[in-house]
């Protein structure tokens, strides 16, 4: 304590901040960092968890690279990440705009559009499947037929499987982007649109002009965070597909589902490894992509 | 000369007044009628779920929103069944004590990069930062190795301690923080009070808001957790609510209206807590989502 006592106002500020930082210096070098270097060491090692692990090289990479399934996997996930983010910015945008135009009931639509976003994946993804079941089960083919359309095979069918599982995924984060852009809307000053007005500017004119440039970091927000999501998806598609998890013939299957089969039911976990290398790298790039164009205006 | 010019633009700008409120008007109603459609098809799974949920087996087929007969039989069964409340329990303890957590570390360590000047303070704040980049994805691998060798597979801490801190949280609170002025930690340092007492009792208070947005993230982030549940877990008395869902759902196979009472359990609880906290709620989501 004399010790303590005879330190230097700055010294004792340096003393505090690393008694407070102790703990999670430590949290964050055995489970983020450590984790981080052992997945990329183990990605180079053959090793199926019960037997030795052995020096592999690049021969997880090379396997990945040759493997066709890999390649289906990796179409799959961009085709989740190219439809669902433009969907689901579009649709959360028209709904902002507007949403934020209407006083009757504000709260209550406004409430209604973020609902979705409070729910679990894993109990929507079974409703979801439900809906898409045949007729005379599923809630979607039951009203076709009560209008007598023909029936849709959606999860059955190689073509309709993958946009069936994106529409709960795009459903419940579509709350979320509202609220977020419209706070973007509303944080733009309204002498801005009081100047259009008096220009007598149209509204197309004056959301090309005006609404949609001062959004760009609001769109930009959005764009990586919704990106991010749609690349990671898991719950959803292992949810509606438990029978067959990524079917049918492998139409749905995400990267992280491959990730989960190769490493917790085949325990290959050299494989698995490569491939989560693989995801940060898609990740991270895709990330810097966006932010540098954020940045270039 | 001079007066027609004064007159004529506001002669046009009442003609435009007079001709315009009616079409006006029918585009405010058509936008107020589309957006409410939209909300009624947003709310209809969440709707139908419940519906069902409260059917009959013999009438889950129908399309009718309400029950004809409306029935908790389902919530009987499930619910004696003892998993789900088994579920419930194990998800609320896990959500709750990893909420406490955050809440407690993230604002330590947030408020501490944010106030303190000590060397080694921009890498410690780089490298947490940096931990955003790393996708779970990656880590669950590594996290089940560990889990096995230190015997963490199968329980409470073995589901829990990946998410204790987060970057995303301590980014957060650094943030608020910075909107404490330095005065009033000054002023609470000249009083005699200690660096812990300044934080809990000066600090703290003024960024409520904050905590409250990050309390929400945390408790529905964890709540909903899937991927390493499911993975860190093995046995039912073990599952999470959406585990032990997931796993039900193929054993209830087509008993649907029990599906759907299970979806419903898990749930209910964070609708019941939204519906309460709607408007604080929205604001921590703008806050979070556009601060951190």
């Amino acid at each position: 304590m004399n010790l303590y006592r005879n330190l230097t106002i700055k010294q004792k500020q340096i003393v505090w901040a690393w008694t407070f930082l102790a703990v999670p210096v430590v949290f964050y070098s055995v489970i983020r960092f450590y984790p981080t270097a052992t997945a990329i060491l183990i990605s180079f090692q053959d090793w199926n968890l019960l037997g030795a692990r052995a020096w592999a090289g690049f021969d997880n990479y090379m396997k990945l690279w040759n493997d066709p399934v890999f390649w289906k996997v990796f179409r799959n996930t961009f085709a989740y990440l190219l439809i669902g983010t433009p969907v689901s910015l579009v649709l959360s945008f028209v709904i902002a705009y507007h949403l934020d135009k209407v006083r009757f009931l504000h709260g209550f639509m406004r409430m209604m559009y973020f609902l979705p976003f409070m729910t679990s994946a894993v109990a929507m993804a079974w409703v979801w499947r439900w809906f898409y079941q045949a007729v005379p089960i599923g809630l979607f083919n039951n009203i076709l037929a009560s209008f007598g359309i023909a029936q849709i095979e959606f999860l059955n069918s190689t073509t309709n499987a993958l946009p069936a599982v994106l529409a709960p995924a795009v459903w419940a984060g579509l709350g979320f982007q509202v609220i977020i852009f419209m706070a973007g809307i509303r944080a733009i000053p309204t002498s801005y649109y009081e100047a259009a007005r008096i220009d007598g500017v149209g509204w197309w004119v004056v959301l090309t002009q005006i609404t949609l440039p001062l959004l760009r970091p609001t769109i930009v927000f959005i764009v990586v965070f919704s990106s991010i999501g749609f690349l990671r998806i898991f719950d959803h598609v292992f949810n509606m597909t438990t029978n067959n998890p990524g079917g049918p013939l492998n139409a749905t299957k995400p990267l992280v589902l491959m990730i989960y089969d190769t490493a917790f039911n085949s325990f290959n976990m050299g494989y698995a490894a490569a491939q989560t290398v693989v995801l940060f790298t898609i990740l991270m790039i895709v990330s810097l992509i966006q932010l540098r164009l954020l940045r270039s205006n | 000369m001079s007066t027609t010019d004064i007159i004529r633009p506001t002669a046009t700008g009442l003609m435009a007044k007079q001709s315009k409120p009616a079409t006006r008007n029918m585009g405010q109603i058509l936008r107020w009628l589309a957006l409410f459609g939209g909300g009624v098809l947003m709310v209809m799974p969440i709707a139908y779920m419940i519906s069902t949920s409260l059917k009959w087996p013999h009438e889950v087929y129908n399309v009718n929103l309400i029950p004809v007969e409306p029935t908790l039989d389902n919530y009987l069964y499930v619910l004696e069944d003892g998993r789900f409340y088994m579920w419930f329990i194990n998800s609320g303890i896990i959500a709750i004590v990893t909420t406490i957590s955050n809440l407690l570390f993230d604002s330590l360590v947030g408020y501490t990069l944010c106030k303190f000047k000590f060397p080694g303070r921009t890498i410690v704040f780089i490298a947490i930062l940096s931990t955003l980049m790393i996708p779970t994805e990656m880590l669950v691998i590594p996290w089940y190795l560990m889990s096995q060798s230190f015997g963490w597979l199968d329980s409470y801490w073995g589901i829990m301690f990946p998410g204790l801190m987060t970057g995303f949280g301590t980014f957060l609170m650094k943030q608020f923080f910075e909107t404490v002025p330095d005065d009033f930690i000054e002023a609470a340092r000249i009083d005699g009070l200690n660096e812990l007492q300044i934080w809990w009792t000066v600090a703290m208070p003024l960024v409520k808001p904050a905590l409250a947005a990050l309390a929400i993230f945390v408790f529905l982030g964890n709540w909903t957790a899937f991927l390493w549940p499911l993975i860190v877990t093995n046995s039912t008395e073990m599952y999470t609510i959406p585990v032990g869902l997931s796993g039900f759902g193929d054993e209830a196979d087509v008993a649907w209206e029990l599906i759907m009472t299970g979806a419903a359990i898990s749930t209910i609880p964070t609708l019941i807590v939204f519906l309460i906290f709607q408007r604080f709620i929205i604001r921590g989501v703008v806050m979070a989502g556009l601060k951190g």
